[in-house]
């Protein structure tokens, strides 16, 4: 009890030594506190201003805090925002915030304490701001009003330049190296994925065993480029499949999905020669919750027997689920993920697994298209690049010299 | 209905019980839990789906604040359902392509920024072998450029190039193995829950 005693006394000796250095023209009302004794003190040189690369939805506001807030809330227990579209008069609280708190971007609605009605942010309106400390003593210390200041949207984000240039630098590359595989056709190179080559041996199995062939699309949505690599694996399988007439299951976690899905299955049907083979029913929607999405294709791989399980696309906590269940079954399994944290389970539970990137480059591997053939090379080449920039980046951050990483890095 | 929480515990029980019953085998139990699952997932998907998407996002939108152009949305959407028709079913290819188009727009610029920028500035790291911290950041900066050797699909794996992507994989193969076992433990932690509900929530058999 000696001990806080002091350490009270410490805190308002330093509380006051900071006070009498504070210019005293800067402050506002200074009424004494009661209870410490201590000025009240309203937060310093406020500054109200549009918020930097946002569509307009938020002002951002700093402050000093007074002297007396050390952020425990023992002599300064918060903040309040006030807001207003006059400089005088109509301040309404917009937040409320804890101690030590120099900084807020409002944009949330500002409650009428008469009506209770909430008054929204509205972008492109004139504001003006005032920031109230609150004394743990119950005093309030109104800060002078900053403003007019509007929220206006911003075209460019000028933090993410380094994302367009490696944008438009990648795109640059990809269109370089599709004219160049037009040109140069199959002559390009492209090792051999040992995955690839086990789906077409996998196919065999079951036409050979005259059980389906499960083909799972992952739970991600249309959009993720794990799925859209899928699409192409999925057209492969879906040829052969039809060119050997084995039987093809296809659930799927999302309509959307399911749809592209259909039409992947139905035009590798017809390109095979087989329209006919082809049901819309090989291609079916289950659910879109995560686990009894897992709990169906469980039960349909056990009654099924499905020879082979292919897994290509976005997976998350199911992997482990659906690649054990079929490791149980004896079927042979071939996986490929992008999703870092899945992988782990693919590769102890199926026979071949591809790896992050290798999952984009199958499908070009397979397809042998200028298209996805040009797109490998510039990822390779993009590829050499960053090496390059680590090798050049690390080098010389040994020597104390940053400006390489400071034209990489992205600001938020 | 009964609110005595004994009963849905009971129900939850059972429901637990035939979920882990799978680990045996196939049977009745699983799949009726398995049926339920399912069946009350899609049901209260579509629920939600209408409460959390359709209603506020197009209903709300053009009939209480009067924003008339939601009607495009709302259009292609319902051009999605022309896929039933035979005539008309290559409608449903504008709204997919949009949709496909739009996704990729979004994902690129941020997979680009997310998992190469990111990696990039955490990968400029001041090296060395003077102090622990520069040899440490040596590994990291040797290792990443392996592990981007084994993802090169232009050069064959052999030689100088194979050994290096040798050496990649193994270190690719050193982060599955951590990520493994992290995850595992998340996992045992989910079984722990499971069984706290079966002998302590449900049968009060533990504290």
């Amino acid at each position: 009890m000696q001990t806080s005693g002091y350490r009270q006394a410490f805190r308002i000796l330093i509380i006051v030594m900071l006070w009498a250095a504070t210019p005293a023209g800067s402050l506002g009302v200074e009424p004494e506190d009661a209870g410490t004794g201590l000025p009240v003190i309203p937060p310093m040189n406020l500054v109200a201003a549009d918020t930097p690369n946002d569509n307009g939805n938020g002002i951002t506001l700093r402050w000093d805090c007074p002297p007396g807030d050390d952020g425990s809330g023992a002599v300064i227990s918060g903040y309040v925002v006030l807001r207003s579209e006059n400089s005088r008069e109509g301040y309404l609280e917009t937040a409320v915030l804890g101690p030590g708190t120099a900084k807020y971007i409002d944009n949330g609605p500002a409650a009428d304490p008469v009506t209770g009605e909430k008054i929204h942010f509205i972008r492109n309106k004139p504001y003006y701001y005032r920031v109230a400390a609150r004394y743990a003593s119950g005093y309030r210390a109104v800060s002078g009003a900053s403003g007019p200041v509007q929220g206006r949207a911003q075209w460019f984000h000028d933090g993410k330049i380094p994302v367009l240039t490696a944008t438009v630098l990648f795109f640059a590359l990809v269109i370089l190296y599709i004219q160049k595989a037009r040109l140069q056709g199959s002559e390009l190179y492209v090792r051999p994925i040992a995955g690839m080559k086990e789906i077409d041996n996998a196919i065999g199995r079951a036409t050979e065993m005259g059980r389906p062939i499960l083909y799972v699309l992952g739970l991600g949505s249309p959009e993720d480029i794990a799925t859209i690599a899928s699409y192409t694996i999925l057209a492969r399988v879906a040829r052969k499949t039809a060119e050997y007439r084995t039987e093809l299951i296809v659930p799927c976690n999302e309509p959307i999905v399911m749809t592209i899905a259909q039409e992947t299955v139905r035009n590798a049907y017809m390109e095979a020669g087989h329209p006919d083979a082809y049901s819309d029913d090989m291609v079916f929607f289950v659910t879109s919750m995560q686990f009894a999405y897992v709990a169906a294709v469980n039960g349909l791989m056990l009654r099924e027997k499905t020879a082979t399980n292919c897994y290509f696309g976005k997976f998350y906590a199911e992997s482990l689920l659906l690649s054990e269940t079929g490791n149980i079954a004896g079927s042979i399994q071939v996986a490929g993920t992008d999703e870092v944290a899945q992988l782990p389970f693919f590769v102890t539970t199926c026979d071949y697994t591809l790896i992050g990137e290798e999952l984009y480059a199958a499908s070009a591997y397979l397809g042998r298209d200028p298209l996805l053939l040009g797109a490998l090379k510039a990822q390779d080449f993009a590829k050499a690049l960053v090496m390059i920039l680590i090798v050049a980046g690390a080098v010389l951050m040994s020597f104390g010299i940053d400006w390489l990483l400071e034209i990489i890095t992205v600001r938020m | 209905m009964d609110s005595n929480p004994w009963i849905w515990n009971t129900i939850a029980a059972f429901f637990t019980i035939g979920t882990f019953s799978f680990l045996y085998k196939d049977n009745p139990l699983y799949k009726i839990a398995e049926s339920v699952v399912v069946g009350i997932a899609a049901g209260y998907f579509a629920v939600l789906l209408f409460w959390t998407s359709l209603r506020p996002k197009f209903w709300d939108m053009i009939v209480y604040e009067h924003k008339y152009w939601y009607v495009i949305p709302g259009l292609l959407g319902i051009m999605m359902y022309f896929r039933f028709s035979r005539k008309w079913g290559w409608l449903s290819r504008y709204p997919l392509a949009l949709y496909i188009g739009i996704g990729s727009g979004i994902a690129i610029p941020l997979m680009l920024q997310t998992f190469v920028l990111r990696q990039l500035e955490a990968t400029m790291l001041p090296i060395g072998f003077a102090s622990f911290e520069g040899f440490s950041n040596l590994l990291v900066v040797l290792m990443v450029l392996a592990g981007l050797i084994y993802f090169f699909f232009s050069m064959e794996h052999k030689g100088v190039v194979g050994k290096t992507a040798t050496f990649g994989i193994w270190v690719i193969m050193i982060g599955f193995g951590a990520s493994f076992g992290y995850t595992v433990m998340a996992r045992v932690s989910l079984l722990i829950g499971r069984i706290q509900f079966l002998l302590g929530t449900w049968l009060h058999l533990v504290d």
